[in-house]
C-alpha cells in the first residue's frame, strides 16, 4: 500500500488562482472575467498583472457568460470566474447555447462548489453541477482534489480547444499530488493498487478515499483507489479495468448522487461489466450552515462514510 | 455611388426567398424576416466591411450578430446572396440534415454564422465580448447586432446595456427592430416597455433613430450616422423603425405572421406583390 502524506492544506481555489497567473504570463491569448468575486476566486493576481485582459462584469453571470463566448471570437481564450451555482444553474441557458452548441472555447471555472462552501448555506451549495454540465454535449467537466492538480489542470485546459468546466472548492484540503504534475485531460490516476474492492472519487472525496483505503487496509481489506478528476470524458477503460479485477466499487463525491460520478460510473459498468455499486454522494437533499467538516460528517461524505459503504458492497460480491 | 434601385430589387428577392422558404416547411418566421429585408440588405451590401470568405474570427472585417435567431430566413437569404454559400442550399431551410436550422447555429459549420441564438437575449453579451476581442487586437473594425424589441423584455440585455457603456465600449451598434409586435399582440399590450431612446441614454449609450426602417435610403442615412458616433467612448444603439410583414399587404401590421407559414394561396399573393427580380433559388 503506498503512503499518502501531505505538510500543508491549501485551498484548491488558491490552486486556479496561481495557474491563471502563470498563464497570464505564458500566454498572450488568455483573458479572465470575473462577476463580484475577483478575491474568492483568487484572480487578483492576473488582475494586477494584466488589467487589459481582465473583465470585471459585476454582479450578471449571465451577460459573463455572454461576453466569454463573443471573446472566442478573435481567438482569446475566457476564463470565467464566480460561485459553483452561479457558474452553471444561473447561466445554464447561456451556457447551453452561447458557449456549448456554439462550440466556444470557453473555460466556466467554479470555486466554493459542493457543501464545503460551509457557512452561506443551501442556496450557495450546489450539489447538482456536475449533472448539468455533463448532460451537455461537447462540454469537458474536470473536478480536481488538491491545490497542485487544480493548478496543472488550470494551465492544461488552456491548451485544450473547447468548452470546459472546472469545478473547485473553498475550504483548504490536503496537497497530497505532485506538484508541476503533467494534467491529462480524460486520464485516472489510480492511487492505490488492490483486490477486494475499488473506490472510485473525484474533488475533495479523494483525499477521504485514501484515508479510507488505509482504514479498510487495518481490516484486512485490499482497495483500489482511482482519482476520476475528469467525469467527461470518463476513463473507461481504467474504471473497466479496475472493476474487473475487483468485482465491486464504490465512488464518492461531493454532488447530489443523481446525475454524478456515480452515475456516469454506473453506465459504464451496466454497459460492459455489471457489479455492485454503492454511492458515497449527497443523498438527492440540500444542504444547510455548518463547518465544512461538520457537513462532510452530517451527510456523509467522510472517510468513515467510505469504509461504511465499501463494506456494504463488498458483501454484496 | 450607391444603387438604391439594385439594393430594392434585392430586398424584393429577399422576400421572396423568405416567403418560399417558410411556406415549403410550413414554419418558421415571415413577419420580423420581411420587416428586417431592407435592413440586413443594406448592412451586408452597404454600411458593413466585409472580407471574402467565411473565418470565424473576421480579423480586419466587421462583424454581425442576429440575437433574435428567430428571422433566420432573413439572415440565411441575405448570406446566401452575399456569397457566403449557394442559394440553392435556401431550398434545405429547417429540413433534416441541413445547415439552415430553424434558428442559427455554427453547429452545422454554415458560413456567416458566429453564434447560435434564438432562445433571446443573449446576441448583446455576445457581441460586446467580440468587440472586446476586436480592441485587444487593434482591429478597428465594428461589431454590428440586431436584436427584437420584444426581446428587449430579457433581463440580461439590460446587464449588458449597462456593461457597455460602464466600460466605455464604443466600436459596436447594436440596432433594435422596433416593430412594435411580439408573439401575444404589441409589446405595448404584452408589456409596454415606454421609451427606449431614453432608456438606452440613461444607461449611457448614444441612440440613433431610423424612423423609416423600411426605406434603403433612410437605413443607409441612418446606419453612416450612427457610424460616425462610434469611437467616442459610448455604445450607439440605432432604434430602427420598422413594419412587420412589410412588403406583404395581409402581413403588414400585425404579430400574426410572427410564426406562421402563408397557405399555397396566400403564397401567390405575396409573391405577385413582390415580383421576381434577381432570380428565385
Amino acid at each position: 500500500m503506498k503512503i499518502y502524506e501531505y505538510s500543508e492544506k491549501k485551498d484548491t481555489r488558491s490552486g486556479f488562482g496561481d495557474g491563471l497567473t502563470e498563464l497570464g504570463k505564458s500566454n498572450p491569448n488568455v483573458v479572465a472575467l470575473c462577476a463580484d468575486l475577483t478575491g474568492s476566486l483568487k484572480m487578483n493576481e492576473f488582475k494586477k498583472n494584466h488589467p487589459e485582459r481582465f473583465f470585471q462584469v459585476g454582479v450578471a453571470e449571465a451577460n459573463m457568460i455572454g461576453i466569454a463566448a463573443g471573446l472566442t471570437i478573435g481567438g482569446k481564450i475566457p476564463f470565467t470566474g464566480t460561485f459553483a451555482n452561479f457558474s452553471t444553474g444561473r447561466v445554464y441557458d447561456q451556457i447551453r447555447q452561447s458557449i456549448a452548441y456554439s462550440g466556444k472555447n470557453v473555460k466556466i471555472c467554479a470555486s466554493h462548489a459542493g457543501i464545503t462552501l460551509g457557512e452561506d448555506g443551501a442556496t450557495h451549495q450546489i450539489l447538482e453541477d456536475i449533472g448539468m454540465m455533463k448532460m451537455l454535449p461537447g462540454m469537458t467537466v474536470i473536478n480536481t482534489c488538491d491545490y497542485n492538480q487544480t493548478k496543472a489542470a488550470t494551465i492544461a485546459i488552456a491548451n485544450y480547444k473547447g468548452p470546459v468546466y472546472l469545478r473547485f472548492g473553498r475550504p483548504k484540503v490536503p496537497v497530497f499530488t505532485p506538484e508541476n504534475q503533467n494534467f491529462e485531460i480524460g486520464k485516472a490516476i489510480q492511487l492505490q493498487d488492490g483486490k477486494d474492492v475499488t473506490i472510485i472519487a473525484t474533488g475533495h472525496l479523494v483525499w477521504e478515499s485514501l484515508e479510507a483505503a488505509k482504514i479498510l487496509y487495518k481490516k484486512g481489506v485490499s482497495v483500489d483507489v482511482i482519482n476520476i478528476h475528469t467525469i467527461k470524458p470518463l476513463d473507461q477503460d481504467a474504471i473497466i479495468k479496475s472493476v474487473n479485477k475487483t468485482g465491486c466499487v464504490v465512488t464518492a463525491e461531493e454532488h447530489n448522487y443523481m446525475g454524478g460520478l456515480g452515475e456516469s460510473v454506473s453506465r459504464v459498468l451496466a454497459s460492459n461489466s455489471p457489479a455492485p455499486q454503492e454511492f458515497v454522494a449527497i443523498n438527492d437533499t440540500f444542504g444547510e450552515s455548518g463547518t465544512p467538516a461538520q457537513l462532510m460528517e452530517k451527510y456523509g461524505l467522510s472517510a468513515n462514510s467510505i469504509v461504511e459503504k465499501a463494506e456494504r458492497v463488498l458483501k454484496r460480491k | 455611388m450607391i444603387d438604391i434601385n439594385h439594393l430594392e430589387e434585392l430586398t424584393t428577392q429577399v422576400r421572396r426567398d423568405i416567403l418560399r422558404m417558410v411556406h415549403k416547411v410550413n414554419s418558421g418566421h415571415p413577419g420580423g424576416s420581411l420587416g428586417c429585408s431592407e435592413f440586413v440588405v443594406s448592412l451586408f451590401n452597404v454600411i458593413m466591411k466585409r472580407n471574402d470568405g467565411f473565418k470565424m474570427d473576421g480579423h480586419n472585417e466587421d462583424i454581425f450578430f442576429l440575437s433574435n435567431g428567430h428571422i433566420s430566413p432573413v439572415f440565411y437569404s441575405v448570406l446566401a446572396r452575399s456569397n457566403y454559400f449557394d442559394i440553392s442550399e435556401l431550398n434545405t431551410f429547417r429540413l433534416i440534415n441541413s445547415r439552415l436550422q430553424g434558428h442559427p447555429t455554427t453547429h452545422e459549420g454554415l458560413p456567416g454564422v458566429r453564434v447560435a441564438s434564438g432562445s433571446l437575449g443573449q446576441g448583446l453579451s455576445v457581441a460586446i465580448g467580440a468587440s472586446h476581442s476586436k480592441k485587444l487586437n487593434n482591429d478597428s473594425n465594428l461589431i454590428y447586432s440586431l436584436h427584437g424589441d420584444g426581446e428587449l423584455q430579457e433581463g440580461q440585455n439590460w446587464e449588458a446595456i449597462m456593461y457597455a457603456s460602464a466600460k466605455n465600449i464604443d466600436n459596436i451598434i447594436a440596432t433594435i427592430d422596433v416593430n412594435g409586435q411580439q408573439i401575444d399582440g404589441s409589446t405595448s399590450d404584452v408589456i409596454d416597455m415606454g421609451d427606449l431612446k431614453s432608456k438606452f441614454e440613461s444607461f449611457g449609450w448614444i441612440v440613433c433613430k431610423i424612423d423609416q426602417g423600411n426605406d434603403i435610403q433612410s437605413i443607409i442615412n441612418g446606419m453612416k450616422e450612427a457610424k460616425s458616433k462610434t469611437g467616442k467612448n459610448k455604445p450607439v444603439c440605432v432604434l430602427l423603425k420598422t413594419v412587420m410583414g412589410n412588403g406583404v399587404d395581409f402581413m403588414m401590421h400585425t404579430h400574426e405572421w410572427h410564426g406562421k407559414a402563408p397557405n399555397d394561396e396566400q403564397l401567390e399573393t405575396a409573391l405577385n406583390q413582390n415580383p421576381e427580380t434577381l432570380g428565385d433559388y
